[in-house]
């Protein structure tokens, strides 16, 4: 019997290691069934986090969740006596099963089933077969491309640039040393894909990675990594020692001539250096700010010499691509998009997690199917695809098939797999603001029009909100937003206006209701509420009244209260507070 | 002037230079390391790596302000890192920003006077599925309210007075 703790930084934020702890101390001090207990990466489901995988004697799963550490208790009862019943109530239920079961899963396809640091159990599951069979059998660096050309794999990191293109270009570039970067600088807030395979997968990176390289003439492989993504640094470096170990990494790589070492930079905090030439400027140690293209980094990249760089899904797939074929991972998807797509699912969801799922799925299967739905069963408003550069799709388009062209038609984007969902209670306007909040102050700076131009953005939006918007305003965002998409000098930038764009084509009548009516459709906008009591539901149990810290809610108890709105600040306390739901906002 | 050259010991950053100082485009690692030593970029510290580099001052501030991460000034005993993400916003990450500056009286990038918090927005943490989400001191805070939020804070206050005490 072997029994898994997913330990991701989901799961671990979830409380997973005192889980672990305690079925530790447990088995140490007795284990009658010799019970293994291991640790493996991010199932994907972390909505159910903390989760437990036994594996019986007969094979059968049981998975386990939304554990507390006392559970250790329960879980280990069951082992020892083998009395599996035990479980019912920690067992996951039926419908959340469906989570995984409606998945097909390529990149993701170890997460979760194995010890992040252990390279055997990555071996054991075709790991390091396909470099092997490069190796072994002297492919040259175009037939490994052309399976990467018939699998049709674009970019997973958001501009979706097919990669046996950027591979070949790296190769022809004149130059006697080349690089391969790994970007995985997941700036994208509101995705953490890349983040799950490293921390989950690591040697399915270095293997992408190793195959990169050979095809271009790299010995040298760099991953740039946020620092914020501590575990998933201590892992990668984990695995990177053990495929030295191993002779999957370093010189003459399982005995051949191919050498490849790859090490680790950490980012420090910028966003703009998911674009490839400032993060190859943050890879120099300079201020990350991104160079004018042509040259492209093929031509000159690190150090002005010939580079590739991918991100961290891009180089998981390819291992796949390469054991099972181009054409099968080509079989899956679309015309346009090939294989399948991992996402991020979050926001107002029942059931978010990470999801891949062949391309050509509709945005609807994702959010309803595999995701269950909106929480509290509230109405669905929008979902928001590819973060600051990508935009908000609203419900009448829920039926738009996942694959790039599809959704760059309805204004946003791919993007790297991030999709925040939201309910009737998102202020649109309060979104596109967000989004320019975030643009503005991770503006690098280079360029006039992201500089001031989102700053102006930034200004305007904010005074919408703030209930001083002026008739114009939206005309005036759509003018910048048209200046900035036109002149300014990197990707990030030039997509910056798209959350924006995206906001007043489908929530239009939202920013007029703001700066005409001065209202906030989804009560969310602070200056532009009030807060009541509706006399129908209060019960006078005075907890908002104790709650209030100005003391604007008056009401005897058992009886109805009511708020004083000039003396009230907004700040929401009563609304959190009220169990009965007695606090309403107009 | 003396106090301020004596305050840090700048012997730390040895291991660090020999190891990265005459290697190219080792700024940020150099940065990243001096701050893990320090807590912070302390200015004796960067004149120190500006004179043992040959890299100008202006370039390694320049690099030292341009990045999230870097910090000019000390922080306090508790670092809360209050995520900002995509996700985090939408389930109310402005209402616990809110509760950590009532219970503290802080705002982003300050630090209370006692020294104990330093109040930090940053970019997503990744935790998405379990926002609102903040971090402290390395350890992740999930799904708050601005009462579960304002409870680890005053859970950390009791904390440092009682090691304070034991001290």
């Amino acid at each position: 019997m072997k029994l898994l703790v997913g330990e991701g930084s989901c799961g671990l934020a979830a409380g997973a290691g005192a889980v672990y702890a305690r079925l530790d101390k447990l088995l140490s001090e007795n284990n009658p069934n010799q019970v293994q207990l291991g640790i493996t990466g991010c199932i994907g489901m972390c909505f159910l986090e903390p989760i437990v995988d036994l594996y019986d004697d007969e094979g059968e799963v049981h998975r386990l969740v939304r554990l507390k550490e006392k559970d250790a208790d329960l879980i280990y009862d069951a082992v020892c006596s083998k009395d599996f019943s035990l479980l019912d109530r920690i067992h996951i239920s039926d419908d959340d099963a469906g989570f995984l079961e409606k998945q097909t899963r390529i990149a993701l396809r170890d997460c979760g089933l194995i010890d992040p640091c252990n390279i055997d159990e990555y071996i054991a599951r075709d790991g390091y077969a396909a470099i092997g069979k490069i190796l072994k059998e002297n492919w040259t660096q175009e037939q490994v491309i052309e399976q990467i050309d018939i699998a049709g794999l674009r970019g997973r990191g958001g501009a979706g640039f097919p990669t046996a293109f950027k591979w070949r270009a790296a190769r022809d570039a004149e130059g006697d040393e080349k690089y391969l970067i790994c970007n995985a600088d997941e700036g994208d807030p509101g995705a953490f894909m890349d983040r799950a395979v490293i921390e989950s997968d690591p040697h399915t990176l270095i293997e992408g990675m190793l195959i990169g390289a050979y095809s271009i003439g790299a010995s040298t492989g760099i991953v740039y990594v946020r620092a914020e993504y501590p575990l998933a640094i201590v892992r990668l470096k984990q695995a990177i020692k053990d495929a030295e170990a191993r002779g999957y990494l370093g010189d003459n790589i399982m005995g051949s001539d191919f050498s490849c070492h790859i090490i680790i930079k950490q980012g420090a905090g910028a966003f703009v250096c998911g674009e490839e030439t400032a993060l190859i400027e943050s890879l120099q140690g300079s201020r990350g700010m991104p160079r004018l293209k042509p040259p492209f980094p093929a031509q000159a990249g690190f150090w002005y010499k010939p580079s590739n760089i991918n991100n961290v899904e891009t180089y998981a797939n390819v291992p796949w691509i390469l054991n099972h074929g181009g054409a099968a991972f080509a079989a899956m998807g679309t015309e346009e998009s090939k294989g399948t797509k991992v996402f991020a699912v979050t926001g107002k969801i029942k059931r978010g997690g990470l999801v891949e799922i062949p391309m050509g799925k509709t945005l609807r299967e994702v959010i309803f199917d595999i995701g269950g739905g909106i929480r509290d069963d509230k109405e669905f408003k929008a979902v928001q695809l590819g973060g600051p550069s990508g935009g908000c799709i609203p419900a009448s388009k829920l039926d738009t098939v996942i694959d790039y062209k599809a959704l760059g038609a309805t204004g946003a984007i791919m993007g790297s797999g991030g999709m925040v969902v939201m309910d009737e209670s998102t202020c649109m306007v309060g979104m596109a603001k967000f989004f320019l909040d975030f643009t503005a102050n991770e503006s690098c700076g280079k360029c006039v029009a992201c500089r001031l131009g989102t700053k102006r953005m930034q200004e305007i939006l904010g005074r919408i909100v703030d209930g001083k918007g002026e008739e114009g305003d939206i005309e005036k965002l759509e003018e910048l937003c048209a200046a900035i998409k036109d002149d300014a000098l990197c990707g990030l930038g030039q997509t910056a206006p798209n959350p924006v764009l995206t906001t007043i084509r489908y929530f239009r009548d939202e920013f007029e209701a703001h700066i005409t009516d001065k209202k906030c459709p989804a009560g969310e906008c602070r200056e532009l509420i009030t807060y009541y009591i509706d006399p129908e539901v209060c019960v006078g149990c005075t907890a908002c009244a104790r709650k209030c810290p100005v003391q604007a809610i008056h009401g005897e108890k058992k009886q109805t209260h009511a708020i004083d709105t000039d003396a009230c600040i907004k700040c929401g306390n009563c609304k959190q507070t009220c169990r009965f739901g007695a606090v309403k906002v107009h | 002037m003396e106090n301020i050259t004596t305050k840090c010991d700048l012997s730390k950053l040895d291991p660090v230079l020999a190891e990265y100082g005459s290697t190219p485009g080792s700024l940020i690692t150099i940065l990243q390391q001096t701050q893990d030593i320090y807590g912070y970029l302390p200015r004796e510290a960067l004149e120190r790596i500006s004179g043992e580099t040959g890299t100008p001052i202006a370039t390694i501030l320049g690099v030292a302000t341009f990045y999230a991460q870097f910090r000019l000034q000390p922080v306090g005993k508790y670092l809360i890192m209050l995520c900002q993400g995509t996700a985090c916003h939408v389930n109310g990450s402005e209402l616990i920003s809110a509760a950590v500056t009532d219970e503290l009286g802080i705002h982003d990038g300050e630090t209370t006077e006692d020294g104990l918090f330093t109040l930090e927005h940053v970019a997503c943490l990744g935790c998405c599925s379990l926002s609102p989400v903040m971090m402290i001191n390395g350890k992740v805070y999930s799904t708050l309210t601005p009462d579960k939020a304002k409870q680890v804070l005053r859970g950390l206050k009791k904390e440092a007075e009682e090691g304070g005490a034991e001290e």
